[in-house]
């Protein structure tokens, strides 16, 4: 019997290995996974390399894991927020490495990554510093950069709705990065808000089948609304 | 020779002058800051849907009071609705929308532009600016239309428009049109034409603040 239910965050995320590459869901805190990153915190990896749209707000979170000095490289497209003050004081004092991605290369990155993609050219970038060093292409005419995928160990991504396959419903714009993420990691971790029977989702609306997801995590709705 | 202040559009005007330019149908992505407030004066007639690149289509306005939603917010995380047609899609989906080319418009902000239509709005280049460019690069290069809104001069009284940027790049040559708080100028195989100024302002008086040679067709 497949069931890839596991009891909660912890349990869920005990094997993450010192050094591992972690892709986090969520733009802003729509589909941020709160408690999979506070169990982080709480397991303890270190030497991490994260890949997220930002690079952590406020005080809790992705902010406090890169607060504790866990964080050496970051992934991302938009570093400066008003509140990423332990982002901010990390990178200046060269205390975190940042890899600065076109919002749009980072998705693709991501999408080529889980679909098998060695690379792919698009116009994105082209001329500008985020393209320095990086092979081109004319075709057609136009410019294109040549772009890698950007794999990981895990993925940690908030869902909606889950069942014992893995399969994944999500809540208006939390989907976000995670049906992408959830294809490009080897292990995917979603947390839920209920799980449900097998054969209750919808099939016509499952958006991330199950085949992409190894661990659902069932979590209640109590510190958000 | 002592140079007047010039009388200037406000924000509202700069806005209302962008939406006024944007045909019923049309799909449209609004950058973050002063290009938001286009959508507060899209006409009432006409249908143009709205596209975030969190992965929104039909994005309404903001809601009243009380009913904000967490998981439903614009590019800029501030809590949005979506209109009877809406749908929400993950973000390697958003940003086909954007790249492969099926925006009709995106409305940007800028630090500069230049007279072949370059664009520099996501880095200053300061030693100490932390760098972060979302997703400028992606929606300059793949809406069939860039538009940037801007003011005309920097605080410092400096040009934005300009022979060619100082600031970093964000797309090479991707700017049809800039609307700033002087003038309407549209930006064409490395002409500057001005569409419309302000009332009162002269071409020579526009010309004195715009560090590029502009053309007003109904001047020559």
């Amino acid at each position: 019997m497949i069931d890839k239910i596991r009891p909660d965050s912890r349990a869920a995320l005990a094997d993450i290995p010192h050094g591992a590459t972690i892709m986090i869901g969520g733009f802003g805190t729509a589909g941020l996974p709160d408690e999979l990153i506070d169990a982080l915190l709480e397991q303890g990896a270190r030497d991490l390399t994260i890949v997220n749209n930002n690079a952590g707000n406020g005080d809790t979170g992705l902010a406090a894991l890169l607060a504790a000095g866990r964080v050496s490289r970051i992934i991302c497209s938009f570093p400066r927020q008003v509140d990423s003050q332990h982002f901010d004081a990390l990178y200046r004092s060269g205390r975190i490495e940042l890899v600065l991605v076109p919002q749009g290369n980072l998705a693709e990155r991501i999408r080529a990554a889980g679909a098998g993609i060695g690379g792919f050219y698009t116009r994105t970038g082209y001329g500008t510093d985020l393209a320095r060093g990086k092979e081109t292409r004319q075709i057609n005419g136009q410019h294109y950069v040549l772009e890698f995928p950007i794999h990981a160990d895990y993925a940690l991504i908030e869902a909606e709705k889950g069942d014992r396959w893995g399969n994944l419903t999500y809540r208006k714009t939390a989907r976000n990065f995670g049906p992408i993420m959830a294809a490009a990691a080897r292990i995917t971790i979603a947390s839920v808000y209920e799980v449900v029977n097998l054969g209750e989702l919808d099939p016509e609306a499952i958006v991330t089948p199950g085949i992409y997801v190894q661990r659902v995590v069932p979590i209640t709705r109590e510190r958000r609304t | 020779m002592t140079t007047r202040t010039l009388p200037r559009w406000s924000r509202v005007e700069m806005a209302q002058r962008v939406a006024r330019d944007i045909p019923d149908g049309s799909i449209v992505n609004l950058g973050i800051g002063l290009p938001t407030l286009v959508a507060n004066h899209l006409p009432q007639d006409r249908e143009i849907v709205l596209h975030s690149e969190n992965g929104v289509l039909g994005m309404g306005p903001a809601p009243a009071a009380g009913f904000e939603h967490p998981d439903l917010i614009n590019a800029g995380k501030q809590p949005v609705t979506l209109l009877p047609g809406g749908s929400f899609f993950h973000h390697a989906d958003s940003f086909a929308m954007m790249r492969g080319g099926h925006l009709d418009f995106c409305v940007l902000g800028a630090y500069q532009v230049s007279a072949s239509g370059d664009l520099a709005n996501w880095h200053t280049g300061a030693a100490d600016a932390i760098p972060a460019v979302g997703g400028a690069m992606d929606l300059a290069v793949g809406a069939k239309r860039t538009f940037v809104m801007m003011e005309h001069c920097s605080r410092d009284g400096a040009s934005k428009l300009v022979p060619s940027c100082q600031y970093p790049l964000t797309a090479i040559g991707c700017v049809a049109r800039v609307y700033t708080d002087l003038a309407i100028i549209d930006l064409s195989a490395g002409k500057a034409v001005v569409r419309e100024r302000v009332a009162g302002v002269s071409l020579e008086e526009l010309q004195r603040v715009t560090a590029i040679a502009l053309i007003d067709p109904r001047e020559s």
